[in-house]
């Protein structure tokens, strides 16, 4: 996990692998650079393949932004759980979340590129979900 | 239907055992249509939710069931996580502490439009769902505890033939055809359990 502070919408990473998300965000990192709040996080509570409700709201608030917070998922639990997770915000919080349907990598990178640029919430996620649509 | 602490702690110990004694099970049909981790899942969820015991039974029935399902939700990886845990929340949610049979059935309801919210799903897709929804149907029909438990059974082995359209099965497309789906198996276990924990006169 890791992140920096600024008013760019955040982004986080979600796999049921965490050397998937680490590897994600080390290549956001390198392409896009630290303009962007960046978290992720990856694997069940037993340090297996899977993803975990606590782990992502965990990284929601690594990579918070007033200007919201972009979230790219893999597979289905990745979905799921971090739609729960979303859920269980404070609400003044839950309407600046949103889970991207996009390619996580290929999403994450996008994305971050997006947001570098000071774009809002809406706009990033239009990207990451336009790019490969 | 009034449960006291000692039949809200059969339930939650009835409902985890049922889990953790067919964990293997769960996790050999996961392994044929999914990515195989079902049994564990709600194994370690489960075994989770017997960590808060005897607390957990101290609660009011529509709290203990909140907190069941806010433990399934944080421990149970995978979608079955959610979905599962939402079911138990929102039935705590909607259910007053002493509920008559009618307002079972209708907190039932609002759980199982929940869990189809949640996943995005309807009956007929390969899921839970097609577990929870025909056994509701024997419930509210005014079926006894025995036609819920026989439902729940048909109901998971109906879902041998079909064709998954929602769920990690739906990637193998025709290949999920012929497996039983694991989230309907585990349903229909907790069903059985949950209504041979609370007896036949409890819920009739």
């Amino acid at each position: 996990m890791n992140n920096s502070s600024s008013g760019n919408v955040g982004i986080v990473i979600v796999s049921h692998s965490s050397k998937i998300a680490e590897g994600a965000a080390d290549m956001v990192r390198q392409m896009v650079g630290n303009a962007v709040p960046l978290a992720w996080t990856g694997g069940d509570t037993d340090g297996g393949l899977g993803t975990n409700v606590a782990g992502i709201l965990e990284a929601i608030e690594a990579a918070w932004s007033p200007a919201g917070v972009a979230i790219l998922v893999d597979l289905g639990g990745a979905e799921t759980n971090s739609e729960m997770a979303v859920e269980m915000l404070a609400e003044d919080r839950r309407a600046r979340v949103v889970v991207c349907n996009a390619p996580v990598v290929e999403g994450s990178v996008i994305a971050a590129t997006e947001s570098s640029g000071g774009s809002s919430l809406a706009a990033v996620k239009r990207s990451a979900e336009e790019f490969y649509a | 239907m009034s449960l006291d602490r000692a039949a809200r702690e059969k339930l939650v110990r009835a409902l985890a055992a049922s889990m953790i004694e067919h964990a293997e099970e769960l996790t050999s049909l996961d392994q044929a249509i999914g990515d195989g981790d079902h049994g564990l899942n709600m194994k370690r969820g489960f075994e989770a939710v017997l960590a808060t015991l005897p607390g957990l039974a101290g609660k009011s029935l529509p709290e203990m069931l909140k907190s069941i399902g806010m433990t399934l939700v944080m421990k149970v990886g995978g979608a079955s996580g959610p979905l599962v845990g939402t079911f138990f929340m929102e039935l705590g949610k909607a259910l007053p502490e002493q509920p008559a049979r009618a307002e079972l059935v209708a907190a039932a309801d609002k759980a199982i439009d929940a869990v189809k919210m949640r996943g995005r799903s309807e009956a007929g897709q390969k899921t839970l769902l097609d577990v929870l929804v025909p056994v509701q149907a024997v419930f509210a029909g005014g079926g006894d505890a025995r036609a819920i438990a026989a439902e729940a059974a048909q109901a998971a082995d109906r879902t041998t033939p079909m064709l998954a359209t929602r769920g990690r099965a739906s990637f193998l497309g025709e290949r999920s055809i012929g497996h039983m789906d694991p989230g309907s198996r585990s349903a229909s276990l907790l069903i059985s359990a949950a209504v041979a924990a609370l007896e036949f006169e409890a819920i009739s």
